[in-house]
């Protein structure tokens, strides 16, 4: 029986990586992609991308990289993948060499490196401040050039709606709606890969692009897929508000030096060091003093708590507000253009000011989601930091539904290090392909035998289903319920948690559900019909966000990365180091021992059923985290 | 009735938008009026998004939410261009304080129209394939290191490789007009990019004659509008000065090396 095509849903770094290892093996693929793939999330990344390729004489190795990553999620990602992942980081950035990425040199032509939060070592290697863009950009050639050679073909704002399963619980493909004619059809795959981004719009206001409603991944999870740690959510340190979106500030700006500091109000010392603070007026380097071996290189989840003590506790924003000082003045303005242009550029264009000359005014934004669908890895001995190619890795609980990049749990745990998610994109894809064509031949289901019913099924479910959202003519606008309930996810889901406010939280989600049967489609056009599109990913969001509030609703734990519910905090160590304090590793024991576990979810009509599982640690023993 | 708030510093209390509006191709446009409270900050974007959550223009009459391409708000994606107050740019950099009032926001018109202010770009992808704009590499297998370049050689390149298939060049563009098939400066752009690769230079002959194709660099009138209207300041008229030279050497050399047909009854 002849093969069938393969699907992959979604053009940013993980998708065309996925489509590059598919088409590359022979294999026929359809790409799906709600914009241009020129045009996905993955342009958004600045910073750069890791890999211990160890050019600067610092030691540097995959096996610090590794342990970086693993300290940086506070123990929560699985790793055999992360070791994998971070053996593999030194060839992805060649192969990105290859295809042409114009990657900063040294003087000797050499890729240059530069520094990153969580990590001691310069391990970054970048293009300017666009390097996401830059990376989406080779692949993207690399792509069209399969298209040309008529493996791939690209299906160019056509959005996914859902998966065929059949009568076994098996996907056998997806339908999807041309939302420029508005047209549904459904696709025969032999398997499909979700790479479909995170679920930034769910917070409103993110450093997300508008396409990130996570509303394909969250239908996946309607459709019987596991979700994984959906209550871990990154804020980043540096960002700019606005009204459409908060703009990010990469974290390269403080690798190269950039310096956080809010001007001292003249009280004598910080309460959480009892250090002494400087004279009034006089900057006060926060995260120097706080942080002194990694300084403004914390992790995400660290700079953005201590900003956010800065400014609600002690109350020291810049003029009162919630905004401290991202410095970059004392570094020269050649050396800025040619490291960091692209993103000194967005905030002038932004902010009217040259922060070359002027410190820039940041604060910390909903920027990623370490949590995603749940998926596999092969586990036998062997696998791991050389990855045994298998129809197990980066599959979901649904047979031939595979995900790979921020759509999926694996490789972040309770926090990102940065310049870790392009690679995490790229390594998964790389292996997502192999595991989608090992599938297909290892399974009796070949696509070509779908059966027709089956198909006719979901695209009649679909065809059913928007026929019924035109009609929608109630009083709620669709896109003002989007910003309420972006405005309760910020107010409970972020920084700061606490159990009173999500239980209210939880209430709201259901009650915008209810609220949500009485939309109005606003707009009854046959062509690009955006609003029509949104009302069906708007019901999405809110079981995603379900799941994101329950789960931090029921992580009753103080601090695990980006998870912090002050009610439930340890003690703090009475030592420099937490190991040496015997009575604080006692309850650090007993707290990791009860929540050091990946949180799954579970749709049901009711709401998300919650359940919690073991993170197995052949590679690295979990301790304390701590970075001063 | 409008205001423009440049010089005299006070706020005006409100936004106002004219946006044409269509609803598909081959249907009659109209223009729609939209007031919006003043906001700090506002950009095209905000305003698109404020009209959405309450589609009423200025004279209390109830619409649709107004169509448009956007994406990462950031200017890094090249999705939210159209013609705001008669120039071409993208829509998410364009911030209100900045602009004169009323705003006025037009669909690029040089390419098919989708709907309202959403335009149909693929003629610019289906250029970057006939070019081939990419380098040939053996596979996605680890091959090791690629080619040593200087850091003056990667600061260029990197410039150009900063385009985003944005549409502002083809748009302020003469030559690309309902006669003629002009590929643009972004594709030429491309071009030059590669074939000054280490590795893609090996393959420059077959972008080069792509490049002399129907479409191709023959038809730049040499206007210089795309370098002026380029959001990123990638030096088009450059590049494409640079390609006039490399294709026309590449069309001698190929004149040279034609096949000959043997006389007969020569030696």
């Amino acid at each position: 029986m002849a093969e069938g095509r393969y699907v992959v849903v979604g053009g940013g770094l993980a998708g065309l990586m996925t489509v590059i290892k598919l088409a590359e093996a022979g294999k026929q693929v359809d790409v799906f992609s709600i914009v241009p793939v020129k045009r996905s999330h993955s342009v958004c990344a600045q910073g750069g991308i890791n890999g211990a390729v160890n050019t600067k004489g610092e030691g540097d190795h995959p096996d610090v990289h590794v342990k970086d990553t693993l300290k940086g999620g506070d123990f929560l990602a699985e790793q055999p993948p992360v070791k994998g992942m971070c053996y593999a980081a030194p060839g992805i950035i060649y192969l990105l060499d290859r295809m042409g990425v114009t990657f900063n040199r040294t003087p000797e032509g050499l890729l240059d490196f530069r520094r990153f939060g969580g990590t001691l070592h310069h391990r970054t290697a970048f293009a300017g401040a666009t390097t996401g863009q830059q990376l989406l950009y080779a692949l993207d050639e690399q792509v069209r050039r399969y298209e040309v050679e008529g493996l791939v073909t690209k299906y160019e704002y056509w959005e996914y709606l859902g998966s065929v399963l059949d009568d076994d619980g098996a996907c056998r493909g997806i339908v999807a709606m041309d939302v420029r004619s508005m047209e549904l059809q459904a696709f025969p795959a032999e398997a499909v890969c979700l790479a479909t981004g995170g679920p930034g719009i769910i917070f409103g206001r993110s450093t997300n692009s508008v396409i990130n409603t996570g509303s394909a991944v969250a239908r996946a999870y309607v459709e019987g897929a596991l979700y994984g740690n959906g209550e871990f959510i990154q804020v980043h340190p540096s960002a700019i508000p606005g009204d459409d979106k908060l703009r990010l500030m990469s974290e390269s700006l403080r690798g190269e030096g950039g310096r956080v500091w809010v001007p001292s109000d003249g009280r004598p010392s910080d309460p959480v060091t009892g250090k002494p603070l400087p004279p009034k007026g006089q900057p006060w380097y926060f995260l120097e003093e706080r942080y002194p071996k990694f300084g403004n290189l914390v992790p995400r989840d660290v700079g953005t708590r201590e900003i956010f003590q800065v400014c609600r506790e002690m109350k020291l924003g810049v003029n009162g507000r919630d905004a401290v000082y991202l410095d970059m003045t004392h570094i020269p303005p050649d050396v800025l253009t040619r490291k960091l242009g692209g993103v000194l550029e967005i905030y002038e264009k932004f902010r009217g000011v040259d922060p070359r000359f002027v410190p820039m005014e940041i604060f910390p934004g909903m920027h990623y989601s370490m949590g995603g669908l749940w998926v596999d890895y092969e586990s036998s001995a062997n696998a791991g930091w050389t990855p045994v190619p298998s129809p197990r890795n980066q599959s979901t609980n649904i047979p031939g539904l595979y995900a790979a990049g921020e759509c999926e749990y694996q490789y972040h745990g309770a926090n990102r290090l940065g310049a870790n998610s392009l690679l995490s994109c790229i390594y998964a894809g790389q292996i997502t392909g192999p595991a989608m064509s090992l599938y297909a031949r290892n399974g009796k289901k070949a696509a070509d035998a779908v059966p027709k019913p089956v198909m006719e099924r979901a695209l009649a479910f679909w065809k059913d289903r928007f026929a019924q959202l035109g009609k929608m003519s109630g009083k709620e606008n669709p896109w003002g319920l989007a910003r309420e309930l972006g405005d309760v996810m910020t107010e409970t889901c972020t920084v700061v948690r606490e159990n009173g406010k999500l239980r209210k939280a939880v209430e709201k989600l259901d009650e915008f559900s209810a609220r949500w049967k009485d939309c109005n489609v606003l707009d009854t056009g046959r062509t690009f019909n955006q609003s029509l599109a949104f009302v069906n990913q708007l019901e999405n969001m809110f079981e995603l966000a379900k799941v994101m509030a329950k789960g931090a609703l029921m992580r009753d734990e103080g601090m695990r990365g980006s998870h912090y519910k002050p009610e439930f905090m340890l003690p703090r160590a009475k030592t420099a180091n937490p190991k040496d304090d015997p009575e604080f590793m006692t309850k650090w024991k007993e707290n990791t021992g009860k929540w050091r576990k990946t949180t799954i979810a579970k749709f049901t009509a009711k709401g998300p059923d919650i359940t919690y599982r073991d993170v197995p640690t052949p590679v690295l023993d979990p301790e304390p985290r701590h970075y001063d | 009735m409008s205001t423009n708030n440049h010089g005299n510093g006070s706020k005006p209390s409100h936004i106002e938008l004219r946006i044409k509006r269509q609803d598909g191709p081959g249907q009659p446009s109209r223009w729609e009026v939209f007031r919006l409270p003043y906001k700090e900050n506002a950009n095209v974007i905000s305003c698109l998004q404020e009209i959405q959550r309450a589609p009423v223009t200025a004279d209390g009459t109830r619409t649709t939410p107004v169509v448009w391409d956007c994406n990462c708000l950031e200017e890094v994606c090249g999705a939210c261009t159209m013609v705001i107050n008669g120039k071409v740019r993208q829509s998410c950099t364009a911030l209100i304080d900045q602009l004169e009032q009323p705003v006025t926001l037009e669909a690029m018109s040089k390419f098919p129209l989708v709907r309202d202010l959403a335009v149909d770009r693929q003629r610019m992808f289906d250029a970057l394939r006939k070019v081939r704009a990419w380098v040939p590499i053996d596979g996605s297998h680890d091959l090791g290191p690629g080619p040593r370049q200087s850091p003056k050689a990667q600061e260029w390149m990197y410039t150009l490789s900063t385009c985003m298939t944005c549409g502002c060049c083809l748009e302020a563009c003469p030559q690309v007009n309902e006669n003629s098939d002009f590929m643009g400066a972004a594709a030429i752009n491309q071009v030059r990019l590669f074939n000054n690769h280490p590795t893609g230079k090996m393959h420059k002959e077959d972008r080069l004659r792509a490049l002399t194709g129907p479409g191709g660099i023959q038809d730049c009138g040499k206007s210089q509008n795309c370098v002026e209207v380029c959001p990123k300041s990638i030096p088009l008229t450059t590049s494409i000065a640079e390609m006039f030279r490399e294709t026309t050497i590449q069309a001698i050399k190929d004149w040279v090396m034609r096949e000959v047909p043997k006389e007969h009854g020569a030696a």
